[in-house]
């Protein structure tokens, strides 16, 4: 209990009073206000080996408050919540809710739509996951150079990532539909007779908000590889093009093992981002998820089973919310393991 | 170009200067290529709102650029739609958002960063398994807890559950640490206290990552979808991105050039914010990664 020993040193010592009014303070004795103010501002003092300690112990405490509060009630809590939640039959605007033992998560493993949900999702992230880690890696090479008006283009492959995805999924909505610029062109072009059913054939839904996922995530990605690549030394790829490589042996021999940490990382945060879609189902499939909600992922199944005001049960969508933590638990781990390899 | 360029010793460089002419127009075609993909839909956007009522929006007939082009859109959009009552929500709640985010995790991160006080592991552990949970996966408890404090169907719900985030903390805490000690030491020993230290030299050294968590609150409190689609119910509190989805399946869908007009306008304000830091966004990219 260092602290409360430090705690009695003379009053003069404290540099948290002295700092208002250097000088004066050291003389007169400390006033209601003054100590009230210490009291909330924190002073260290060197102990023996030269690290500050705090005069009170529970200051710390007091400038971190808000934001323990704030990541235990609104972050750890909830997950604890789902897990109780998830043997109940609670209703998501409240009432009596009864204890249901695992009868939620029985009826998840019999739930075709369960499975279908996490089928989509899976598939989110295979098939948006290694496209994730290579697209943006090309651009960031593409514009990695230093040519002019470059700035201009990186800005450029930027804006999507700004726009929000609703605003995206709009834009997307009318660029696929039936009779939107895509189809018309394609159809201006003779290379098809009619409209290819982006919006209403499910699986077409599904790819298309894969697209829209990969499109507005390029260039959030590019200037993540942008970092990377330039820690790849410049004189390697002159080597190699001295000794006759090619840009494409280059690419595997020299900027894919240079950036290679870089590839984990994008892998595992567009891995779970995958798990997360819901804004580019809702947006192109509309408000079911597709035809007869074929195209929902467990977001969207969350929301529909748990959160859905009438016929919701926030017990059942709880259940749902621990699958899709398991799924992005089971994910990370997967992806450390797979760091861990790569790095022996 | 003016004759200062043509100084013996070049100041600007030549074309050729950038490589072989046929990699260098091969690299801009792809440039180019990119870039109709990347921004094409978003400017077709713009385009199509800027059409007058007699053009086509859609089909074979529709032109890429407008002939007429004319503000009608803007005007009808304001006038047969909340608009500004949907800005001044998102605004509220990004506003707020900002606030809190930047009070508290510059008072946590800053003491996150100081060594000598007990229980900074315990405080550690919290944080970090506070980003353990994808939003997605605690959102029914989260409306639930939103529910009992009587918060449906307010902004301050909205807001409430992402008033501080711990990446924000951590961010801050890696500014904080960035600082050299010798400095602090002299502060010291000309009398600063603790609050002068963090507010006179703390706070000016970290202004790249009070940007970064600047922009990244108020992008993600704009642009945010799902969770003010749960907790929202009246269209009186619906912030924009609400109201633009709604707009697509009501009766307004009808003319496109309208709910158009609504994404323009929704993109602005983060545009003039990318235009004005962009800097910092793309500091922003990075320090994402500490999430993991």
């Amino acid at each position: 209990m260092a602290q409360h020993t430090l705690d009695q040193a003379p009053v003069p010592a404290s540099p948290g009073a002295g700092a208002l009014s250097p000088g004066t303070s050291s003389h007169r004795p400390p006033g209601r206000l003054r100590r009230a103010l210490r009291s909330v501002v924190p002073g260290p003092t060197a102990d023996a080996g030269g690290a500050a300690l705090y005069r009170r112990w529970w200051l710390p405490w007091l400038w971190m408050a808000p934001a323990i509060v704030g990541t235990t009630v609104f972050g750890v809590f909830p997950f604890l919540n789902t897990l109780l939640v998830s043997f109940t039959d609670a209703k998501p605007l409240g009432g009596t809710y009864n204890l249901v033992g695992l009868d939620n998560y029985t009826r998840m493993f019999g739930d075709s739509d369960f499975w279908l949900a996490t089928r989509n999702s899976v598939l989110y992230a295979v098939i948006v996951v290694p496209l994730m880690i290579l697209l943006p890696l090309l651009l960031a090479i593409l514009v990695e150079k230093n040519l002019p008006g470059i700035g201009f283009f990186r800005s450029a492959f930027y804006t999507p990532v700004l726009a929000s995805s609703v605003v995206v999924g709009l834009s997307w909505q009318w660029l696929l539909s039936d009779q939107g610029l895509a189809n018309t062109w394609l159809e201006k072009a003779h290379i098809i007779r009619e409209a290819i059913p982006f919006l209403s054939d499910s699986w077409l839904i599904l790819l298309s908000a894969m697209g829209l996922t990969i499109w507005k995530g390029l260039g959030w990605y590019m200037i993540f590889y942008l970092a990377a690549l330039g820690n790849v030394p410049k004189e390697l790829h002159e080597a190699a093009a001295v000794d006759g490589a090619g840009s494409i042996r280059r690419f595997w021999h020299i900027t894919v093992p240079g950036v290679r940490q870089s590839m984990m990382l994008v892998g595992t945060l567009t891995g779970i981002g995958s798990l997360r879609v819901f804004t580019e189902i809702y947006m192109l499939g509309g408000s079911t998820g597709g035809p007869g909600g074929a195209d929902r992922t467990l977001p969207f199944y969350i929301r529909d089973v748990g959160l859905d005001p009438l016929t919701g049960n926030a017990g059942y969508g709880a259940a749902v919310s621990v699958a899709l933590f398991a799924l992005t638990l089971g994910l990370t781990l997967l992806a450390q393991r797979l760091t861990k390899e790569d790095e022996s | 170009m003016t004759t200062a360029v043509d100084k013996p010793r070049r100041l600007m460089p030549r074309w050729r200067d950038y490589g072989r002419p046929r990699e260098l127009v091969l690299r801009y075609l792809l440039l180019v290529f990119v870039l109709f993909i990347t921004v094409g839909p978003l400017l077709w956007q713009l385009l199509s709102s800027l059409k007058g009522p007699t053009e086509d929006v859609f089909g074979s007939g529709a032109s890429l650029f407008p002939h007429h082009p004319s503000l009608r859109a803007y005007r009808q959009v304001f006038d047969q739609v909340p608009v500004w009552t949907y800005i001044r929500n998102s605004f509220f709640v990004a506003v707020i958002s900002i606030a809190s985010q930047l009070v508290f995790s510059t008072m946590a991160g800053y003491m996150l960063s100081k060594p000598g006080w007990k229980g900074r592991k315990l405080v550690w552990v919290v944080l970090m398994a506070s980003m353990m949970f994808p939003f997605e996966s605690i959102m029914v408890s989260l409306f639930l807890s939103i529910r009992d404090l009587g918060l449906v169907d307010n902004l301050v719900g909205v807001w409430l559950p992402g008033f501080v985030a711990a990446i924000n903390v951590l961010i801050m805490r890696a500014a904080f640490l960035a600082v050299p000690r010798e400095i602090e030491d002299a502060a010291m020993l000309d009398g600063a206290g603790e609050w002068k230290r963090f507010r006179y030299l703390y706070l000016p050294s970290a202004y790249g990552a009070i940007l970064v968590v600047t922009i990244n609150t108020f992008i993600s409190a704009w642009d945010d979808f799902l969770w003010p689609l749960i907790v929202l119910r009246t269209e009186d509190h619906f912030t924009l991105t609400l109201g633009l989805s709604r707009l697509q399946s009501s009766s307004f869908g009808y003319d496109q050039r309208l709910v158009m007009a609504g994404s323009v306008i929704s993109v602005i304000p983060v545009l003039v914010l990318f235009i004005i830091t962009q800097r910092w966004f793309y500091k922003g990219v990075s320090s994402g990664a500490v999430k993991l």
